[in-house]
């Protein structure tokens, strides 16, 4: 009986336990720079790129892996671990903190990158703590309203209607007006007429992309930037968030209860994984919807749908706001060929490099001049994407902001992601994200 | 799982046994030393790959560590954490009403398919095709679930519309994401739970059931009086696998709903995931991971005891 109770324990044990395997060696040589990158629609833009480095660094070659987003860390961080990581890597500003914190970068100091030569704020972003840079920018990207063009014609709207909205947190102003006319129910009411079903919606005047985690950068960020909050104490490095500040929390409530009246898509009509604001919007679910310039050749993509992008509403201060990230390449710490590696990022900086990504008209690269090729390759498609560009050349009717960058931003992640559905899906109160903001502050005090 | 097999030692004489004997004139292994042998791969693989983890796991589990930098001892400090720690606790919530639906559910819904296989149809056809859903791996069948349930565009949801009931958010709703997931595995693995018990029942003689008709027993009498009590062993051995595998719940609710919404389905190996490989605490993980072990063995042992496992009332 003892030896059958230990085998069964011994059953539980070898049942309990999980494994992992190795990765593989990646084959480099001398010769070759990895490199990462997790945006299928990148893919060409930098291969191109690495053409033409190659030529002029016939002892390199560059070799590129792609992988989805969520694919992309999975194995990044793996790789970290078991050192397997790439050469060079596309580094995004919410994982920067992390990475520095755990080293695993190189100081990209050598490079000369100056902060004049790219989009403002773009290059500082990347410096660390410990005052030496960790990334080269790569491109930018700000936050706009896509409109189903069909749609608001319908309703009656132009495209100037959409661009010279306001709104406030009491009663939401002409934007809110705006997408509950651009609401229709199952009758075909509109959401700002008599005997709208609130609980029967066929068209929500804007689409959902979840609760927004610690940032909101396509849900509730274009509202909380123009009501002038911000997420920590200081630009950058901030040793304090301010989620429990109650601007912050009554934008929530209004933002959120956009989807109590019917007009905003529900929590519940939302999936990370497959069921995105653009993938509403495709469907015919949404109207309108916030998403980011890196969405625009999706949205390009859709089927029958015209679309067109608005400038984000004016807010309480008197600006429109949107935040403004931007990636850069980074060079891993243990790099196998840590000098390729570094040409390599160089040339990923340069103005050559970005005026040929920019020519794809698939992202605006960092540079002015790359900018500048990807609004001309953007227009030869007929796609006008001003609303994305003036938040940058007009800096007086626009406010702009980055991501949080702060050390424990991972933590960050984890306490806010179900924090923020919480109040979304769940309907719980804002003002609980007081208590959220205690542990994140605790945590940062440390 | 793993099997131990044993068979006696056998000697083949090859061309003679007595020629064999001459030309080796040292002594053969002794059984002892032949059965150290045969066990030595398995008990190998059992050190390297299970004990030498296990171990370390506790180890770490008592330390702050990165993975990155070296691991740096802070005695009880994770396990406080984790006693203060309420995700932890709702984790381990969620995790104990997912298992309780799975296996609920699973275990009779098994026995039934079961039963009907053996007193019903001979087809092996049928048995194979019980079986099917168990061929699909787990996250291909999480995914296939999530769109046909997904709330707006999944066909779960337009027949269900299509009938003029609202729409159900099975996995984005704190209500329904954890039953939903519950059924979802069900669904994969009730077809090889089934098979395991319907081997069980292939072990009841027959004679029992002819001689339980010559006395005019029902069909639900029989399944009362003869095959549960004699399936017993083996129901709990199916039960004691299954409860330990529910409770390990991850690859599900990692493509479904990835914990949400809030932390409704943040079941306990998830939490442990995102511990360690989100935010890099592989320190409070590993002690979650013991929690997680500790839980396992208790509820092993009990079930082990309560069911008498290891007796049979056969013979």
């Amino acid at each position: 009986m003892r030896f059958r109770t230990l085998a069964a324990l011994a059953g539980a044990l070898t049942l309990t336990l999980t494994g992992c395997a190795g990765g593989d060696p990646g084959g480099s040589s001398s010769r070759t720079v990895t490199y990462w990158l997790w945006d299928a629609n990148q893919l060409p833009a930098y291969e191109a790129c690495a053409k033409d480095f190659e030529k002029q660094n016939p002892d390199l070659d560059v070799q590129f892996t792609q992988l989805g987003w969520e694919d992309y860390w999975t194995k990044l961080t793996a790789g970290f671990i078991s050192g397997t990581q790439p050469d060079v890597f596309t580094n995004h500003i919410q994982k920067f903190g992390q990475f520095a914190e755990l080293k695993v970068l190189e100081p990209l100091d050598d490079l000369g990158i100056e902060d004049t030569d790219y989009q403002p704020g773009l290059a500082s972003n990347w410096v660390a703590q410990d005052g030496h840079r960790y990334g080269a920018p790569k491109d930018w990207d700000t936050v706009s309203l896509f409109y189903n063009k069909k749609m608001v014609d319908d309703a009656g709207l132009s495209a100037d209607d959409l661009g010279d909205l306001e709104w406030n947190p009491r009663d939401g102003g002409s934007f809110e007006k705006t997408i509950a006319h651009l609401t229709v129910d199952k009758n075909g009411r509109r959401g700002d007429e008599k005997g709208f079903d609130k609980n029967n919606v066929k068209v929500y005047g804007l689409a959902t992309n979840g609760a927004g985690d610690g940032d909101g950068q396509t849900q509730w960020s274009p509202f909380t930037g123009s009501a002038g909050w911000s997420y920590t104490d200081k630009k950058r490095w901030g040793k304090e968030y301010r989620y429990d500040d109650k601007t912050f929390q009554s934008v929530i409530a209004w933002y959120f209860g956009l989807a109590k009246k019917g007009y905003l898509a529900p929590f519940t009509d939302w999936n990370s994984g497959l069921n995105q604001s653009n993938a509403q919007f495709a469907a015919g679910r949404a109207a309108t919807a916030f998403d980011g310039a890196w969405m625009i050749s999706t949205y390009a993509g859709f089927k029958g749908i015209d679309f067109g992008t608005a400038r984000n509403p004016v807010g309480p201060t008197g600006k429109r706001a949107t935040m403004m990230n931007g990636l850069a390449d980074s060079v891993t710490k243990g790099a196998r060929n840590k000098a390729g590696a570094k040409k390599w990022v160089a040339y990923l900086a340069s103005d050559a490099c970005q005026e040929t990504v920019g020519k794809y008209g698939i992202v605006f690269p960092a540079t002015p001049s790359g900018t500048d090729a990807a609004v001309a390759a953007y227009k030869k498609k007929g796609i006008d994407v001003s609303s994305f560009t003036t938040p940058v050349d007009d800096r007086k009717a626009y406010r702009t902001f980055s991501f949080p960058i702060t050390d424990y931003a991972a933590d960050v992640y984890a306490l806010m992601h179900p924090a923020m559905q919480d109040v979304f899906g769940n309907g719980a109160s804002p003002s609980r994200l007081d208590e959220t903001n205690d542990q994140i502050n605790l945590l940062l005090d440390q | 799982m793993t099997v131990a097999s044993s068979s006696p030692p056998t000697r083949l004489p090859l061309d003679g046994g007595a020629k064999e004997a001459e030309r080796r004139p040292r002594r053969p292994l002794g059984d002892g030393a032949l059965a150290a042998l045969f066990v030595a791969p398995a008990m190998i693989g059992f050190a390297v790959f299970l004990l030498w983890p296990t171990l370390r796991g506790i180890w770490l589990s008592f330390t702050r560590f990165n993975l990155l930098t070296p691991p740096e001892w802070i005695g009880l400090a994770n396990y406080e954490r984790m006693i203060n720690d309420p995700i932890f606790w709702g984790s381990l919530k969620v995790t104990v009403e997912y298992v309780f639906i799975n296996i609920g559910v699973q275990t009779v819904a098994a026995l039934a398919i079961a039963v009907l296989l053996q007193r019903l149809t001979q087809s092996s056809l049928l048995r194979a095709v019980v079986l099917t859903p168990y061929l699909m791996s787990n996250v291909v069948a999480g995914i296939v679930w999530l769109w046909m349930l997904d709330t707006q565009l999944g066909i779960g949801n337009e027949i269900i519309a299509a009938v003029g009931i609202d729409r159900i958010p099975f996995l984005a709703d704190e209500t329904w994401a954890i039953p939903t997931i519950a059924m979802i595995n069900v669904w994969r693995h009730v077809g090889y739970t089934a098979l395991l018990l319907f081997a069980g029942l292939q072990a009841i003689p027959n004679d029992m059931y002819e001689a339980a008709r010559v006395d005019g027993a029902s069909e639900w009498r029989m399944f009362t009086r003869i095959t549960m009590p004699l399936l017993r062993p083996v129901l709990a051995v199916v039960l004691i696998m299954t409860v330990i595998g529910s409770f390990q719940v991850f690859d599900t609710v990692a493509v479904t709903t990835a914990g949400g919404p809030a932390n409704a389905t943040n079941v306990l190996q998830y939490y442990i995931y995102g511990s360690a490989f989100g935010r890099f605490q592989f320190g409070y993980a590993s002690a979650m991971s013991v929690a997680l072990l500790v839980v396992l063995s208790v509820i092993t042992v009990v079930q082990y005891r309560i069911t008498r496992a290891g007796q049979t009332d056969l013979g």
